[in-house]
């Protein structure tokens, strides 16, 4: 365990007499590592050496001084194309041509690095590739110190940089993978042709898809079978004396598991040096903000204030509710009465479509009155916190509507919860049945079953909106309630506004070809989610 | 006269003879130092004792030869098991800060349990062997001894008998004792063919292309099949037992109307043959007959029903953790009697396990030599006791019938010294030169 010894402290300047101003600032942020042994970068080498490969481990930190506002951008960018391999490998399957297609589209649109040659000409008032390699190196060690923190973070984090690293491995040539392989220390040997030749048919019947012609066109790798445990559990290669042997193509699997070891590692020991940079009071909101963020479409500036009326609710709640808030939205009807977990999730929701706080209030009220509580109790005890979602108390940072990831991965419900997705959180036997009380045919059924037991949880909600409304396709990539909300009322024939909503959270999945709207939406976008940050520094 | 009468309730009178005289601790211990390379090995080595009357202690270590023989004097158990290699000391693991006290290193090991193969052996069941179904247990130690070494490149491994309805197989390369628990469950995954559990009825199904893992493996039990399968245990030598091997046809098969037809066909032709080969061809050659039209799949059916007859059954629980605690070679199997002894390969095919002594006959063996005893003890050097014991020991099983498996051990230990030799020699040559 020879890296434990390794340390690597991120280390903040702070000049004296600084101001927080942060898009005039001066240089705020300096970074230093510490010993790696046997990777010792040489002081003085030139920054191309670094960059000679589109393609890297992220096992060297950079040695810059940047400002403050590029590390949010940074950091929001390289978190937008992470959420977006994210939302594409729960829509495709992630060899598919459509998921390499859309996955290209966005590396591109966001300016990361996907050309194998450094030095190429700059595209027309685009970013030089030198820019988009340093670009892809520093948000990926910025959004570490953002993940870092809790085991679901860090799983997250590995789950969509391995995703992403795996796209852009395939991507490069034969040629330019086994440089990648020899720069990085991973000295497999090739085998011989003499040895391919007399393992001929041993390797034919070991590895799939290959014959006589591929074995030659191919190079082999002999890995130590220990790298190669994927391939080794499930005989899918070729083993001599403790080595794999494995075809070009497939080596990388074993890469990348070298790169899960690595970024796990590398993860479990920045958390132990995070205190330093906590330490610092403008990175740590900034970090914490990140780690929670949505990056997409957030409904928290609430574009149709008024249009719903409250008696709409019910019939709404059947026609264009996702099946959570639908859950929901019955639940506290029947008794009149729902726990924290749901007013949270169900209020923001009804805050995202529209509801006016003086409505919300009416709403809650209302329906807690039948129950157990009356009008003065609802005032002393629940009328605060409804005012607290719309901002109206204290700092409203964290309360805009949850996106389908928060419902899904945090606050599962217990007994007497009514939130959460119930594609995920409810038993499959009472959701068949839900789904027959609400008329839904037994072919549909199963066909939402299945997505549910792949743990396709939004691909299932999808298909119940593709049901519910009588679409073979939803035309959308569903990953927030409120969007459901949104596509429904458009369906159904819902008024402009909400078309105009609609439009701008699909621009990167409707218009690939035309590349200068998505990238003047996506830095609106950028725009708008620093203005989220923003408030941070102004509230101190 | 190798089968001297063993009674579980003389235990207690023969384990501490055995304990004394018998059981091989310079061996042992130099097989659990190795070479005394890595520091504290064996200090923080777990053994775990099972006392008289079910009493059952774990993390007990020692700091020396001189102190497991002490202890194990001392306390006399019915039975000893092995564990990993710790970060500190085991009989000091409630001292150490919790959360830091873990298990690095352990051999790389396999159990294969005869009642694993009930469903598919007519001769006996659970806890009973006979030399017929021994077979199943030759052909697993062949086919799993060679992958281990010409797949995945380990040399050093210990077959030995359990005692009473199995073996065990100690991986002990310095690289199998390094294995996480995913690479120790990534082999032992590839190395299982059979799979599926009491709802499973076919447990093999194969596709192309075949492994070669596979092609190697069906050599071994090709070879064994006809004498094994077909005769010994007769699997075509009654109509139920028939109905259980044509069960494992593949599923379309099966539900296709043919099959009623090879029923109908192989009974007849059964009633008219005795020869259990005949039969065998006569199955094959109607499955195939009927088959060939579909084409699909279910062509290596009679490869399928072999392996399942006859392929190594592994518990992979017992192979993943680096914790797992598992028999020790030379300990006693307190209901046969029998002594864990190692398995010489090289005898592979003539090994009996009821040949094999028991503590019983080991310890009748060394009274009758007691009168030579007498005189050399005369001959005692009083300051070094522990010497002395030492040699008597080794005169003592050299004169029982333990002395060929005790010497089966010496083998391998050699054989793991010298590669430890060349090792160094290597590491030298690569720092001489400056």
């Amino acid at each position: 365990m020879m890296n434990d010894q390794a340390r690597f402290v991120w280390n903040v300047s702070s000049l004296a007499g600084f101001t927080l101003r942060k898009r005039q600032a001066a240089i705020v942020f300096k970074v230093i590592a510490m010993q790696f042994p046997g990777r010792r970068k040489k002081i003085g080498s030139s920054q191309n050496d670094l960059y000679d490969h589109c393609l890297q481990f992220y096992g060297q930190p950079p040695l810059d001084n940047i400002s403050l506002a590029e590390f949010e951008t940074l950091a929001v960018e390289r978190l937008k194309l992470l959420k977006t391999v994210e939302n594409l490998g729960v829509s495709y399957v992630k060899t598919t041509d459509q998921y390499m297609k859309k996955l290209e589209t966005e590396l591109s649109s966001l300016n990361f690095p996907l050309r194998t040659e450094l030095g190429e000409l700059k595209v027309q008032g685009g970013t030089s590739e030198y820019e988009k390699r340093r670009k892809d190196h520093i948000s990926h060690f910025i959004l570490r110190l953002a993940y870092c923190q809790t085991e679901d973070l860090r799983r997250w984090f590995i789950q969509q940089e391995m995703d992403l690293f795996r796209y852009r491995f395939n991507y490069l040539s034969s040629k330019h993978k086994t440089d990648f392989l020899h720069k990085n220390n991973l000295k497999y040997e090739t085998v011989s042709a003499e040895e391919k030749k007399s393992l001929k048919d041993k390797l034919i019947s070991s590895s799939y898809g290959l014959s006589g012609i591929t074995l030659e066109e191919y190079d082999f790798y002999k890995v130590p079978f220990q790298d190669a445990l994927d391939l080794v559990r499930t005989r899918k290669v070729y083993l001599l004396a403790g080595n794999a042997y494995i075809p070009n193509n497939e080596i990388v699997t074993i890469v990348l598991n070298d790169f899960r070891t690595r970024l796990s590692k590398a993860l479990a020991m920045t958390a132990r040096s995070l205190p330093a940079v906590q330490s610092d009071e403008r990175l740590q909101p900034l970090l914490s903000h990140l780690s929670h963020a949505y990056v997409g479409q957030d409904y928290s500036l609430q574009k149709n204030i008024g249009k719903i009326s409250l008696e709409q609710i019910d019939s709404l709640s059947s026609k264009s509710f996702p099946l959570c808030m639908r859950h929901v939205h019955k639940a506290l009807r029947e008794n009149h009465h729902l726990r924290h977990g749901g007013r949270m999730q169900y209020g923001l929701f009804l805050k995202g479509i529209g509801l006016t706080l003086q409505q919300a209030l009416q709403f809650w009220r209302s329906e807690f009155v039948k129950g157990k509580v009356d009008a003065d109790q609802f005032d002393k005890a629940y009328a605060y916190s409804v005012r607290h979602m719309f901002g109206k108390e204290g700092k409203r940072i964290d309360y805009t509507p949850y996106s389908c990831m928060k419902v899904i991965l945090s606050n599962p419900p217990s007994q007497g919860d009514y939130h959460g997705c119930p594609f995920r959180h409810s038993d499959p036997e009472l959701l068949k049945q839900k789904l027959q009380s609400y008329k839904i045919s037994p072919s549909g059924i199963n066909q939402v079953l299945e997505l549910v037991k792949g743990m396709h949880y939004q691909l299932a909600c999808q298909k119940y909106f593709e049901l519910t409304h009588s679409v073979e396709d939803a035309g959308f990539s569903l990953n927030h309630p409120n969007q459901y909300f949104t596509e429904s009322q458009k369906l159904l024939g819902g008024g402009r506004d909400i078309k105009k909503e609609v439009e701008m959270s699909q621009r990167s999945q409707e218009n690939p070809s035309n590349m200068s709207r998505p990238s003047q939406e996506s830095s609106k976008q950028a725009h708008e989610e620093m203005g989220d940050l923003d408030s941070f520094f102004q509230d101190e | 006269m190798s089968n001297a009468d063993y009674n579980p309730a003389c235990l207690p009178d023969l384990l501490p003879l055995y304990y004394r005289r018998l059981f091989p601790f310079s061996q042992y211990y130099r097989w659990l130092s190795y070479g005394g390379v890595s520091k504290n090995y064996f200090q923080n080595r777990e053994f775990s004792f099972t006392l008289k009357d079910d009493i059952y202690v774990r993390y007990q270590s020692f700091s020396t030869q001189n102190e497991l023989e002490k202890e194990m004097q001392k306390m006399v158990p019915y039975k000893i098991d092995i564990g990993a290699v710790y970060s500190h000391r085991p009989s000091q693991h409630n001292a150490v800060k919790s959360g830091t006290f873990q298990a690095l290193e352990k051999e790389l090991v396999f159990d294969i349990d005869m009642t694993d193969y009930d469903d598919v052996r007519r001769c006996c069941s659970a806890a009973d062997i006979c030399s017929k179904c021994w077979t199943l247990m030759t052909i697993a130690i062949l086919i799993l001894d060679r992958a281990l070494r010409e797949d995945f490149g380990f040399h050093h491994l210990l077959w030995v008998y359990s005692g009473r309805r199995g073996v065990h197989c100690w991986v002990c390369d310095d690289a199998a004792r390094k294995l996480s628990v995913a690479a120790r469950s990534a082999v032992a995954e590839y190395l299982s063919l059979i799979k599926g559990g009491e709802d499973t009825v076919r447990k093999v199904v194969l596709s192309d292309p075949i492994h070669p893992f596979i092609k190697c493996s069906l050599s071994v039990v090709e070879r064994y099949f006809p004498q094994y399968a077909i005769v010994e245990q007769d699997i075509l030598g009654s109509k139920e037992s028939v109905d259980k091997v044509l069960a494992l046809l593949p599923e379309d098969i099966l539900s296709s109307p043919v099959v009623a037809h090879i029923k109908k066909d192989l009974t007849s032709f059964c009633q008219k043959q005795k020869n259990p080969m005949e039969r065998w061809e006569e199955l094959c050659t109607l499955v195939e007959h009927k088959r060939s039209s579909s084409k699909k799949g279910g062509q290596y059916f009679d490869k399928e029903i072999m392996l399942q007859y006859c392929y190594p059954r592994l518990d992979v629980n017992v192979s993943k953790g680096v914790n797992h605690l598992l028999k020790s070679p030379f300990s006693v199997h307190p209901k046969t009697g029998r002594i864990s002894v190692p398995i010489d390969l090289k005898e592979l095919d003539t090994f009996d396990p009821f040949e094999v002594p028991t503590i019983s006959l080991i310890c009748e063996e060394l009274e009758k030599l007691r009168t030579d005893e007498v005189e050399d003890e005369d001959m005692k050097d009083k300051e070094n006791e522990q010497d002395a014991g030492e040699r008597r020991r080794i005169r003592d099983y050299k004169r029982t019938s333990l002395a060929k498996y005790v010497k089966v051990f010496d083998n391998f230990l050699e054989a793991m010294a010298r590669s430890r030799k060349g090792e160094m020699l290597k590491k030298s040559d690569l720092q001489a030169d400056f």
